[in-house]
C-alpha cells in the first residue's frame, strides 16, 4: 500500500473522506506516482524509447457501437509485438482503444476502467457516457507533458448511451486529441497511424444504420486497407491466425467477438481481396 | 476548584460498548449466508437507494447495520482501499480479509481513540469456488473480528435470528431456499407479542455474489425477481435479467423525494403497517 498509515492502524482520513467520487482524484492524494501524467521525465525527446500501438477504427451501427483494432505494436522500423490487444470494454456499456506509447496507454486504460467502476461503486449508479468521456479527456491531459516529449497517447471511446431518446443513436464515438477533447464524432472515427487510410475506407463506405454485423465486417475492411497502406498497421495474419479485435457495445452490454467469429470475417475480407485488392 | 473524576479505563471502555451495542440493537437486522450458488445478503431496509448492502470488488460484498453514515464512511474506504490495490498488483490479489482487518484496525482506533465508538456492525463476504471457500467476516464496533461459518446475523435481536438461521441454514440450498430462510429468520422477531412476522418484498434489500460469475460477481435483485423468489416461483433464473438494469444511469425517474435510511433505521418502532 502505498499510503502511510497513522500509527493507531486506522485508514487514513484521505480514505474515509466523503469528498470525491473519483478514484483519480483520490490517487492524486494517496499515491501520485500511479498517475501517468504525475511522473518527472528527464528533458529530451523519448518518442523511440517505447513500442506504438496503432489503428483503431469505431463505426455506429443501428444496435450500438463497433470498435476494431490491428494487432501490431511497432518500435521505430521493427514490430514489437503481433498480437497486442488494444481494443477493451471500459465497463459494461463503452469500449476504448488506445494509439500511441504502448506501455502508457494500457496503464491509462486500466486507469480509465477502474476510474468507471470506481464512480459506479461509491455513487450506486453508472456515469453517463457524457460524464465518461469528460473524464477520459481529463486523464489525457494530465499525460501532457509526456505527450510533448514523444510519448503520447491518443484513445478512441465509444459507448452504448443507455440515456438516449432515439435507439438509433445510442451508438456514440468520441474522439480525443493530447490536450484532451473530447470531440463527439458522427458515424465512424478512426485513431493511429493507419487512421488516414481507414477514415478514407470508411467515408466511401459507411451508410448510416448499419446492422451490427455488416459493420462488423466494415471495420475488419477499414483496419485492411490501413494495414495495405501503413506499415505501422498490421493486416490479418492468416498463417498465425492473428485476427484483428472487434468488439461492440449494445443494448446488451459489451462483448467481445470470439476468435472463431473474427476469423471467419477477416477470412472472407481477404478472399474479396484476392478478386479486387482495392476492396 | 475544578471536582476531578476518576473513570477507571474499564468503566470508559464499557460505557462506549454499551453506547454501541444500544444504537446497533435499535436498527432493523440484516443476515448473511452461504448458499450453494454463492453468498446472499439480506437486509431489512425501507430505502431502495440507501444501501445496507453493496459492491466492494469483483468477489467481495459488505453489508452493515446500524448508523448509515458511519458505515458508510467505512464503505467508500474499503470501495477504495480494494481499487487501489486491484490496481497497483492485480484483480485477483483483493482479498476479504485485508479489507476485514483495515475495517478491524480503523474500528478499534475509533473505539479506543473517539469519545463516541462507531455504532456499526460489518459484514465483509467474499465468494469462494465452493461454500466450504466462502469467507464471512464480521467486524463489531470495538475493532475485533471473527470469521464466521457461513452465515451470520447482525443488528437487533441478532441473537434470536442468528438461532433461527442456524437451525434453518444448509450451505447447499438453492437461491430460492435461501432467501426464505434469511427471510423467515429475519421475520422470527419483532412481531406482536413475539410472534413471526411477513416482511414484504419492498422493504427488503436482497443482493448476491454469484459464484459462477466471473469478474464482477455482485448483483441486486429487485422488484419482480425478488418477489417471484419470495413467492418460491422462479428460483434464480427470474433474477438473471435484472444484472442489466442495475447500476442504472440517472434517468428523469430518479426524481424521487430521498429518505435517510440513518434515521428510519434508528426508530424505535418499525412504523410499517406489515409489521
Amino acid at each position: 500500500m502505498a499510503a502511510g498509515f497513522d500509527p493507531s492502524g486506522r485508514l487514513p482520513d484521505v480514505f474515509t473522506n466523503a469528498g470525491t467520487s473519483s478514484f483519480t482524484s483520490f490517487l492524486s492524494q494517496v499515491a501520485p506516482e500511479m498517475l501517468p501524467g504525475r511522473r518527472p521525465l528527464p528533458p529530451g525527446m523519448a518518442a523511440d524509447l517505447a513500442p506504438h500501438a496503432t489503428t483503431i477504427v469505431a463505426i455506429s451501427a443501428a444496435g450500438g457501437v463497433v470498435m476494431a483494432g490491428d494487432r501490431r505494436a511497432t518500435m521505430g522500423n521493427l514490430i514489437a509485438q503481433r498480437d497486442i490487444e488494444k481494443v477493451h470494454p471500459a465497463d459494461a456499456y463503452s469500449l476504448v482503444g488506445i494509439a500511441g506509447t504502448a506501455g502508457i496507454g494500457i496503464e491509462l486504460m486500466r486507469l480509465f476502467q477502474v476510474e468507471l467502476e470506481h464512480y459506479e461503486k461509491l455513487e450506486g449508479a453508472m456515469l453517463s457516457l457524457d460524464g465518461k468521456a469528460n473524464r477520459l479527456a481529463s486523464m489525457i491531459r494530465g499525460n501532457l507533458g509526456a505527450a510533448m516529449q514523444g510519448l503520447a497517447v491518443i484513445p478512441l471511446f465509444a459507448g452504448f448511451d443507455l440515456a438516449a431518446k432515439d435507439p438509433a443513436r445510442a451508438g456514440r464515438i468520441f474522439s480525443f486529441d493530447v490536450t484532451g477533447g473530447p470531440y463527439e464524432e458522427t458515424g465512424y472515427d478512426a485513431i493511429g497511424s493507419g487512421s488516414l487510410f481507414a477514415r478514407s475506407a470508411l467515408k466511401k463506405r459507411f451508410r448510416a444504420g448499419l446492422s451490427t454485423d455488416d459493420a462488423v465486417r466494415l471495420a475488419v475492411e477499414a483496419l485492411y486497407d490501413a494495414a495495405d497502406d501503413d506499415t505501422a498497421t498490421g493486416g490479418p495474419d492468416l498463417t498465425r491466425r492473428i485476427y484483428p479485435v472487434v468488439m461492440t457495445a449494445t443494448a446488451e452490454g459489451t462483448h467481445r467477438l470470439t476468435d472463431a467469429e473474427t476469423s471467419a470475417v477477416a477470412e472472407s475480407v481477404v478472399a474479396g481481396r484476392m478478386e479486387n485488392p482495392g476492396g | 476548584m475544578a471536582m476531578q473524576f476518576y473513570a477507571s479505563p474499564e468503566q470508559i471502555m464499557r460505557d462506549r460498548s454499551e453506547l454501541a451495542r444500544k444504537g446497533i440493537a435499535r436498527g432493523r437486522s440484516a443476515v448473511v449466508l452461504s448458499y450453494a450458488g454463492g453468498v446472499l445478503f439480506v437486509a431489512e431496509n425501507l430505502s431502495s437507494a440507501l444501501h445496507k448492502v453493496s459492491e466492494i470488488y469483483d468477489r467481495i460484498g459488505f453489508a452493515a447495520v446500524g448508523r448509515y453514515n458511519e458505515f458508510e464512511n467505512l464503505r467508500r474506504a474499503g470501495v477504495r482501499m480494494a481499487d487501489l490495490n486491484g490496481l497497483s498488483y492485480d484483480r485477483r490479489d483483493v482479498t476479504g480479509l485485508a479489507l476485514a482487518n483495515a475495517f478491524a484496525q480503523t474500528l478499534g482506533a475509533i473505539f479506543t481513540e473517539q469519545s463516541k465508538p462507531f455504532e456499526v456492525e460489518i459484514c465483509v463476504a467474499e465468494v469462494g469456488a465452493t461454500p466450504d471457500d466462502d469467507s464471512l467476516y464480521r467486524n463489531t464496533y470495538d475493532g475485533s473480528v471473527t470469521d464466521e461459518p457461513g452465515r451470520m446475523a447482525m443488528g437487533g435481536q441478532a441473537d434470536a435470528i442468528a438461532g433461527v438461521l442456524k437451525s434453518n441454514h444448509r450451505p447447499d440450498m438453492s437461491l430460492g431456499e435461501a432467501v426464505k430462510v434469511a427471510v423467515q429468520a429475519l421475520g422470527s422477531v419483532g412481531g406482536e407479542g413475539g410472534a413471526a412476522r411477513s416482511i414484504a418484498a419492498n422493504q427488503l434489500e436482497v443482493a448476491v455474489l454469484d459464484r459462477n460469475r466471473v469478474g464482477r460477481t455482485f448483483r441486486r435483485i429487485t422488484g419482480a425477481a425478488l418477489i417471484a423468489l419470495l413467492d418460491g416461483g422462479a428460483e434464480g433464473e427470474a433474477a438473471d435479467g435484472d444484472r442489466a438494469k442495475t447500476p442504472t444511469t440517472p434517468t428523469e425517474e430518479a426524481h424521487k423525494p430521498t429518505t435517510s435510511a440513518g434515521s428510519a433505521d434508528l426508530e424505535d418502532k418499525p412504523g410499517n403497517p406489515e409489521a
